[in-house]
């Protein structure tokens, strides 16, 4: 491979592993719903685009492997193959055996040629099946034969509204330079419709003369087709300037046999009257690619999409930032003038801030993905695990358009499989169990994912047998996270069950309990600033509640300060803002202290002294009570300020971690703000604790 | 240039800016009456001190963190930095932003001087090694010394000055 293809070759896995996501959902809803025969065209379509893309980067193994498994499909398309569960299965295998392919291909994984062959062995088996109804399709010839087989060959008027319209066809001279390649055209025209296509090799030079890179080719087409002129017109949309075509129609029914013979010679003629030959074709690159393409009759939808690199968004994002704090800028210095002297001026900026948050708000809309991408894993997950535990699962989504920020996306996925994977191993009980208990045979499972307020929630739902809290609540003294003679109430007991080292199933079994566990659960999504929550009936099921923001570039903030700086607290961990009432100020041996908030004590927390500020003086009039998965603390401060929203900018990019602070962001000013990381503040003053009771 | 003015260059050994453009170009300043030299290359921009929002838990001269166009960079008082009496700020102190290369990235980094003095260029070979103090005074960022004009001119390693232990 050449140095050029290299940066194709990433859009080439990347459109791979997209291809073999919506293959693998694609066969999925077969297994339940085998009737639509679109799903069958969607799995191989895009099987044959893998096998078109690998081939032509040169990854041979890989093209051989889509061609069976795309052969197989294509009988299941033409119907003399029955999309049984056993044959899905295989192409799910299949499917999996393809991504160890690309990953070996990429260079991450090292290939297994062992299970390739084995799978390859099964296919050509499950081909060879039956293999007398396909006379035609041997393995070989199928992929490139079928769809370009002329069904209406023999009934060239099949119906009334038919036009013949008369076609020609010349492209340009230097078009195959351009990329413009006439096959897949003509290959579309026979889809709208009854195609005869007649080489005009006229312009064909003396060997001497002949330039392989020029185009001496001409088409005549007589097309029979009820697809008005706009409609075929359409077909020729994407060729270059310089070819000829004209367009006529005509009377006269055509009279195809005459044309037939000679084309016969020709490579797109060739493949449509004589599908059997399509693999005698001429060592030609394109012969089997381009034809292929124009197969999904009709059907292709209008590209309305490109791809961008994430790095330009976030840095179109950042330029956003900057300009909504120039514009609160603009309008902080506007709103001083007297406004009789600058009307104007004032509408304008008004005009300006509009136009900035919508701006804002559409470029953060680029990097919002819908959440079914991380969904999409969970169909395959639940059906090879029911497969291996015997249970039988329904798997219900709702709220998959539920869009989120692409990093976020990127890092809720495993912490998903494995609260629905738990849900499925420990919820779910077995089909006797479940009857027993007089449930449906059949458990199920609910993922709801919908927006509320600046959050996106996760609903994990599964009517399993629930949570036993005296089972969780003996295994964690059993292990020593609480004390014998503990009682706690139900959701305590629940927050044990993300604690490290806590696995309740009575068996560990490979699927769940390898003690990666709910705390990794928890900690990742408390690491992108949300949270989970758990819910359960005993014999009823669960819910696990995953709330996320939206998007990790922005974060909901209060604004306090303390010694006259400006901090900011993420709203998710505030619980309330109080007033400070002095008698309920209790400290212990002179060193913390503690405040009384209604039934509990909580520690209180100075961020100047625990910043080591200068000059630290607070009024400590106020305080906002946060929490985190450590405990509640106060955090006194001088005032509240307003509740907004703020762009997160990095400190570490050019100094480095601080304890106790999640980063900065820049405030209408033009001031940097910091904003507290409560989990880092409060450890921050255990730690202060801590070493003042040493010294 | 041709090999012969090379040579005499060299034997001059330096060049006001004015002059000939051979030679590395240092941006001084002064420090409690000392004149320092950085590459100039390295300067992204010279600017006033304001709206600094402390750090918590950083030493005296890491003065804080500053937005620098939508990037926030930590502001360093060179005369903290290198233990010299602390000078009021007014609106004439001067940050000088400077890119630094650290073991891991590039970064930016604003340090607090007195004034910004001139430009020099100056030639590799002019710059002479540093006497070493002891350790009385930490030189692990100085680079050299430099005559310009009879003065003496302190070059610094910029990368040394932004080192982690140093922030």
């Amino acid at each position: 491979m050449s140095e050029d293809l290299s940066e194709f070759h990433a859009v080439f896995f990347e459109e791979a592993d997209e291809l073999i996501e919506n293959m693998e959902a694609e066969l999925l809803e077969m297994l339940g719903d085998p009737s639509d025969p679109e799903r069958v065209n969607t799995v191989f379509r895009a099987a044959h685009s893998i096998k078109g893309g690998s081939a032509t980067f040169g990854f041979d193994q890989i093209a051989k492997f889509t061609h069976v498994m795309e052969t197989l499909l294509d009988q299941v398309r033409e119907g003399t193959k029955q999309p049984s569960p056993d044959l899905i299965d295989l192409q799910l295998r299949s499917t999996d055996c393809l991504r160890v392919m690309m990953a070996a291909a990429k260079g991450e994984a090292e290939p297994d040629d062992v299970l390739a062959a084995q799978l390859l062995q099964e296919l050509e088996t499950m081909l060879q099946e039956q293999g007398d109804a396909t006379p035609d399709s041997e393995p070989d010839a199928a992929p490139d034969s079928p769809s370009l087989d002329n069904p209406s060959l023999d009934s060239p008027s099949r119906d009334s509204n038919s036009q013949t319209w008369l076609i020609s066809l010349e492209p340009g001279p230097e078009s195959l330079k351009t990329a413009n390649d006439p096959i897949p055209i003509l290959a579309e025209l026979n889809n709208l419709g009854t195609a005869t296509i007649t080489l005009d090799q006229s312009k064909l030079p003396a060997v001497d003369d002949f330039n392989p890179e020029q185009s001496y080719l001409a088409w005549q087409i007589e097309l029979i087709s009820e697809a008005d002129e706009d409609k075929i017109r359409e077909v020729f949309d994407w060729i270059d300037v310089s070819s000829k075509i004209s367009m006529e129609l005509t009377t006269s029914a055509p009279d195809k046999s005459e044309r037939l013979p000679e084309s016969a010679s020709t490579e797109p003629a060739a493949s449509q009257d004589h599908p059997d030959q399509a693999t005698a074709q001429p060592d030609n690159q394109k012969s089997a690619d381009p034809e292929q393409k124009a197969k999904p009759p009709a059907k292709t939808k209008a590209v309305s999409s490109i791809r961008v690199g994430t790095d330009k968004i976030d840095k179109l994002i950042n330029l956003v930032g900057e300009l909504v704090i120039t514009q609160s800028m603009l309008q902080e210095e506007g709103d001083k003038l007297p406004p009789e002297i600058v009307e104007k001026l004032q509408s304008g900026l008004a005009q300006l801030e509009r136009h900035t948050r919508d701006l804002q708000e559409n470029v953060m809309q680029i990097r919002m993905v819908p959440i079914s991408n991380a969904f999409n894993r969970l169909p395959r997950m639940i059906h090879d695990l029911t497969n291996k535990l015997g249970k039988q699962v329904e798997l219900t989504m709702v709220g998959e358009q539920t869009e989120l920020d692409k990093t976020v996306l990127e890092s809720i996925g495993d912490p998903l499989v494995h609260l629905v994977r738990n849900a499925v191993d420990h919820g779910i009980e077995d089909p006797a169990d479940r009857i027993a208990a007089g449930k449906d045979e059949v458990g199920s499972v609910e993922l709801h994912a919908y927006h509320e307020a600046g959050n996106i929630v996760i609903e994990i739902r599964d009517d399993g047998r629930g949570i036993d809290t005296a089972k969780v609540l003996a295994k964690a003294k059993d292990k020593g996270l609480v004390a014998p003679d503990q009682i706690l109430p139900d959701g305590s007991v629940y927050d044990l069950l993300f604690h490290p080292g806590l696995s309740t199933a009575d068996q560990v079994s490979d699927v769940s309990g390898r003690g990666v566990g709910m705390d990794v659960v928890r900690r990742n999504i408390q690491s992108l600033g949300g949270n989970v929550e758990v819910d359960s009936k005993l014999g009823e099921g669960s819910v696990f509640t995953i709330r996320l923001p939206l998007t990790l570039a922005i974060v909901d903030g209060q604004l306090v300060t303390v010694n006259q700086q400006t901090y900011v607290i993420p709203l998710v961990s505030i619980i309330e803002s109080i007033q400070v009432e002095t008698k309920q100020v209790n400290s212990i041996a002179e060193r913390g202290k503690l405040y009384r908030l209604r039934d509990e004590y909580i520690p209180l927390v100075r961020l100047a002294s625990l910043f080591g500020m200068h000059n630290a003086e607070n009024s400590e009039q106020l305080m906002v009570v946060v929490e985190s998965d450590q405990g509640k603390v106060g955090i006194l401060v001088d005032d509240l300020l307003a509740q907004q929203q703020v762009v997160i900018k990095s400190l570490e990019a050019n100094y480095k971690q601080v304890d106790g602070v999640a980063g900065g962001t820049i405030l209408g000013d033009g001031t940097v703000s910091l904003i507290l990381d409560i989990n880092g503040v409060i450890e921050l003053s255990r730690n202060r604790i801590n070493t003042s009771q040493a010294a | 240039m041709d090999a012969q003015t090379s040579e005499q260059l060299n034997t001059i050994g330096l060049e006001h800016h004015q002059g000939d453009m051979s030679g590395d170009q240092f941006l001084t300043f002064m420090l409690a009456g000392e004149e320092y030299g950085v590459d100039i290359l390295r300067v992204q921009e010279i600017k006033g001190l304001a709206g600094v929002t402390e750090i918590p838990n950083t030493p005296d001269y890491v003065l804080g963190v500053i937005n620098l166009r939508g990037t926030v960079i930590p502001v360093v008082d060179l005369r903290l930095r290198f233990g010299i009496e602390a000078l009021e700020y007014s609106k004439l102190t001067v940050v000088i932003v400077m890119r630094v290369q650290t073991p891991d990235a590039e970064r930016t980094i604003g340090f607090v001087v007195d004034t910004v003095s001139d430009v020099y260029n100056i030639l590799p070979d002019a710059v002479s090694e540093s006497p070493d103090f002891g350790t009385e005074i930490d030189t692990s960022f100085v680079r050299g010394l430099v005559n310009v004009d009879d003065k003496m001119v302190i070059v610094l390693d910029v990368d040394k000055l932004a080192d982690e232990d140093c922030l």
